[in-house]
């Protein structure tokens, strides 16, 4: 098929007018090139001369949204070609994340994302509360319960593991399956994304966030003064989460394998563990937050600012709540708190697939597959 | 944001009016120096900077490969190179003056915040010779202008300079208009970096005549020129000629202003270009496109109407770079001629004649090749390839201007020369202002920065040195 039958068809087809603009960008993004050295988005994009709407989602989740090439762009508003890059790739990700979710009866949730968030989280809350006060009578609720075990006392352990496994393994489902979507509509090959260099240089790339710093200086969050805040705060909100996610996996560990039950001492692994993530998970999340205010208002993507604050909004809670629980588990609050923090983390596992958690997955996979083109071209030239 | 009348008010050390690659390099090294310095960009903050918005690169003479540069660039290369575009038309002592401190130019931005990437992709053949700005020249500027507004210089926006008070070459005040209102500022010496006069048509039309109104300016609406007038005016020696101009042929839908270079087009060399009476006019293959992109501004401006075509087909069409607006389609060339506004019969024969005149060849776009035309008036001399594979494409092109050639002529100091001899007690020059120095005509990539910023750091620092004394 002679290329040139689709890449200057009058009008392409796009899903989407966000896709149709898109088109439009990097169709003068790529007459252009001056923001190459920016970031992985307009690399990708050189390798391509037109876009298909799954190009475009690729490029979209390739974006980190650092800001520099809307202040670096001679085009950008009010220059009447009106060339905003991070605004359009803000909108078509977002699109995206709605288009994979799985299952697709849910995928409305993407509609009105923060207040979908917000009703599950505070539903999460009020049923385990009342599942508490269902199941014991108020003075075990409020009672004081210390030593190996005073969790269980209030939800026996198997009926915890097999909630929160059981909503976890949903999750994972769930992701799975809107990734897959994702990888089949990018036109990546199935086997790609196993493919061991790519993945390591993903890891690399994501781990350090190396496309939020606008080409070395910093992000241009609020004006062209670069700074390395979100990146920083973001580190914070990532390491959090995985240090929490750690603590997790530990004491499963020791209730498994050493039969030691929770809570734990103060100076134990978990709690060390989830200590430092809860911080992570306090600071980072309000740090960003506060980005988010800040960030020009012609970058944002207005509509999904509900999608974005409500996973902060999420992040902060469980650590405020976990957090909270810690101080306050030799006290008649435990009860109350721990059907607190087990509410909300039920509501931020169960969203996971519904919400602004997809971002990491999915930019993450983009990441693989423009690691793999990287080397497919650099192989290409090498035999040049 | 500087408070602006308060600002106006006070004395300065060091005025500079422009705000630019050289204005800005003028006002950190003025400002490095130790004097007082307001810089006085007449366009609004998002269109600051003039021309240099839209650059990508810089030429720098350099000894060995750098992390950004494949090899070396020798001083004496980069002079044959600006001879030989210039044609001799260049003050040479000036020239291997600029050339030399250009080797320290490639540190010296660095250190201003300014950062350098290796070639964009399609530009591989300034790999050597040229630093490309990471994100382009915009990006380039805003560096400049955190680095100046940190040391202190103070910036005026929509700072219109529409008198300059001057007396025998010494310059006291400028007079400003600023929100509605007029001021009047005075500094103990001046840097004009306020660039040429491209988008100023009325000026363009003394040496064009009317056919300027079919021009397309690739830069702002703000290059007006009014401050290298007013300095030709109180009696500043001009150099260059007054009525020449940097013309490539541009895609003929861009908008009046400001189109940059998106709407450049590479794709001359792969068809053939005709008028609007279906006419070629020139020889389309004539030498490889990067010494030959420059004249073709000129040949269009020379058409009925100041529009030509560039017609090709199905086989050229990926071997050129996007441009800003997808070209003219059509199955048929009779169908192609329709959709410009063509004679589909006289188009068509002119394709024809061309097509029967291609002799056989092996075509190779990264050399001179053996495809040509013979007996053909003009005739196309490489890559001729006969047009016959649908679907047929055009591009409509008009002439972009990018800079003009005119400016105030400059010693070594940067100091302007006036016209009856002798040097000017306190005024100082860089950039396009003066670009007409060292570069009679002609362009290669890169050089406008080139002049701009070494130049600026020269006149910056004379002018600081100047001030105290």
């Amino acid at each position: 098929m002679p290329a040139s039958d689709t890449m200057l068809a009058a009008d392409p087809v796009h899903a989407t007018n966000a896709l149709k603009e898109a088109d439009r960008l990097m169709t003068v993004c790529n007459s252009c090139r001056y923001c190459e050295g920016l970031c992985a988005v307009f690399p990708a994009m050189e390798m391509r001369r037109s876009f298909s709407d799954g190009d475009l989602n690729y490029l979209a989740n390739l974006c980190h949204s650092c800001g520099a090439c809307y202040y670096d762009c001679q085009f950008s508003p009010p220059h009447e070609f009106d060339i905003n890059v991070p605004r359009n790739l803000a909108v078509v990700r977002a699109d995206s994340y709605r288009a994979y979710a799985w299952p697709a009866a849910l995928r409305p949730m993407f509609d009105r994302n923060g207040l979908a968030i917000s009703l599950v989280a505070a539903l999460s809350v009020a049923a385990f509360i009342l599942g508490f006060i269902a199941w014991h009578d108020p003075a075990v609720l409020f009672g004081t319960h210390t030593g190996p075990g005073a969790f269980y006392r209030l939800m026996p352990h198997n009926a915890m593991a097999a909630l929160f496994g059981g909503v976890f393994l949903y999750a994972i489902v769930a992701l799975v399956l809107g990734v897959c979507a994702f990888w089949r509509d990018i036109g990546a090959p199935g086997a790609e994304i196993a493919d061991p260099p790519s993945l390591w240089q993903a890891i690399k790339d994501a781990g350090q966030l190396r496309y939020l710093d606008g080409g070395g200086v910093g992000c241009m969050n609020e004006s062209e003064k670069p700074d390395d805040n979100r990146r920083l705060y973001h580190h914070f909100t990532f390491y959090g989460f995985m240090l929490c996610f750690a603590a997790t996996s530990v004491a499963t560990l020791y209730h498994y394998l050493l039969g030691r039950e929770a809570p734990y001492p103060i100076w134990d692994l978990p709690v060390l563990l989830g200590t430092a993530g809860g911080v992570g998970l306090i600071v980072g999340p309000i740090g960003l937050l506060a980005a988010k205010f800040r960030r020009e208002k012609a970058m944002q993507d207005e509509a999904r600012f509900g999608m974005d604050v409500a996973f902060l909004g999420m992040l902060f809670l469980t650590s405020l709540t976990g957090l909270a629980l810690l101080a306050l588990r030799a006290t008649p609050a435990m009860g109350v708190l721990l059907a607190l923090h087990l509410g909300v983390v039920f509501a931020l596992f169960f969203t996971m697939p519904y919400g602004k958690f997809v971002h990491g997955i999915y930019r993450f996979v983009a990441l693989v597959r423009y690691a793999k083109e990287r080397r497919t071209l650099a192989a290409g030239a090498a035999e040049a | 944001m500087i408070d602006t009348p308060a600002a106006f008010a006070r004395p300065w050390d060091v005025l500079v009016i422009g705000g630019g690659n050289a204005a800005l390099c003028a006002a950190i090294s003025a400002r490095r120096s130790g004097a007082r310095v307001l810089v006085l960009e007449g366009a609004p903050r998002f269109y600051r900077g003039g021309n240099t918005r839209h650059t990508r690169n810089m030429r720098c003479a350099h000894d060995a490969a750098t992390e950004i540069l494949t090899g070396p660039y020798f001083e004496e290369e980069f002079f044959d190179d600006l001879m030989r575009v210039t044609g001799g038309q260049t003050d040479q002592e000036l020239a291997r003056h600029m050339i030399h401190e250009s080797k320290e130019m490639l540190h010296w931005i660095v250190e201003q915040g300014v950062r350098f990437q290796p070639s964009l992709g399609g530009t591989l053949s300034l790999g050597r010779t040229n630093s490309f700005f990471l994100g382009g020249g915009r990006s380039m500027l805003n560096a400049l202008y955190r680095t100046a507004e940190g040391l202190g210089v103070e910036v005026a926006y929509d700072a219109e300079v529409i008198d300059l008070d001057v007396d025998k070459g010494v310059f006291r005040a400028a007079t400003v208009r600023h929100g509605g209102a007029v001021f009047k500022v005075r500094a103990a010496t001046l840097v004009a970096a306020a660039g040429g006069f491209e988008a100023n048509i009325e000026w363009l039309k003394e040496g064009w005549g009317d056919i300027a109104e079919n021009f397309l300016i690739r830069g702002t609406p703000y290059n007006r020129g009014t401050v290298l007038k007013m300095l030709i005016g109180k009696g500043v020696q001009s150099i260059g000629d007054p009525t020449q101009c940097h013309a490539v042929a541009i895609d003929a839908r861009a908008p009046k202003f400001d189109g940059g270079i998106i709407t450049r087009l590479d794709c001359v060399v792969f068809g053939i270009v005709v008028n609007k009476n279906c006419e070629r006019f020139y020889d389309e293959g004539e030498d490889i496109w990067p010494k030959r992109y420059a004249i073709w501004g000129r040949l269009v401006a020379a058409q009925p109407d100041q529009i030509a075509y560039i017609v090709f087909d199905a086989k050229s069409l990926k071997l050129f770079m996007p441009s800003l607006y997808p070209p003219v389609q059509a199955p048929s060339l009779r169908e192609l001629a329709a959709k410009l506004e063509l004679d589909p019969g006289k188009f068509a024969a002119t394709v024809a004649e061309f097509n029967g005149a291609v002799r056989p060849g092996t075509f190779d776009d990264k050399i001179l090749d053996d495809c040509r035309t013979e007996g053909l008036s003009p005739p196309k001399t490489h890559w001729a390839r006969p047009l016959d594979t649908a679907p047929f494409y055009a591009y409509p092109v008009r002439p972009g201007i990018t800079f003009t050639y005119l400016g105030v002529r400059v010693d070594h100091d940067a100091r302007m020369q006036l016209a009856d001899g002798g040097k000017a007690e306190n005024m100082f020059a860089a950039g396009e202002i003066m670009a007409g120095n060292v570069l009679g005509k002609g362009y290669a990539a890169g050089i406008g920065m080139t002049i701009g910023s070494v130049f600026g750091r020269i006149a910056g620092r004379e002018a600081a040195n100047n001030a105290r004394q």
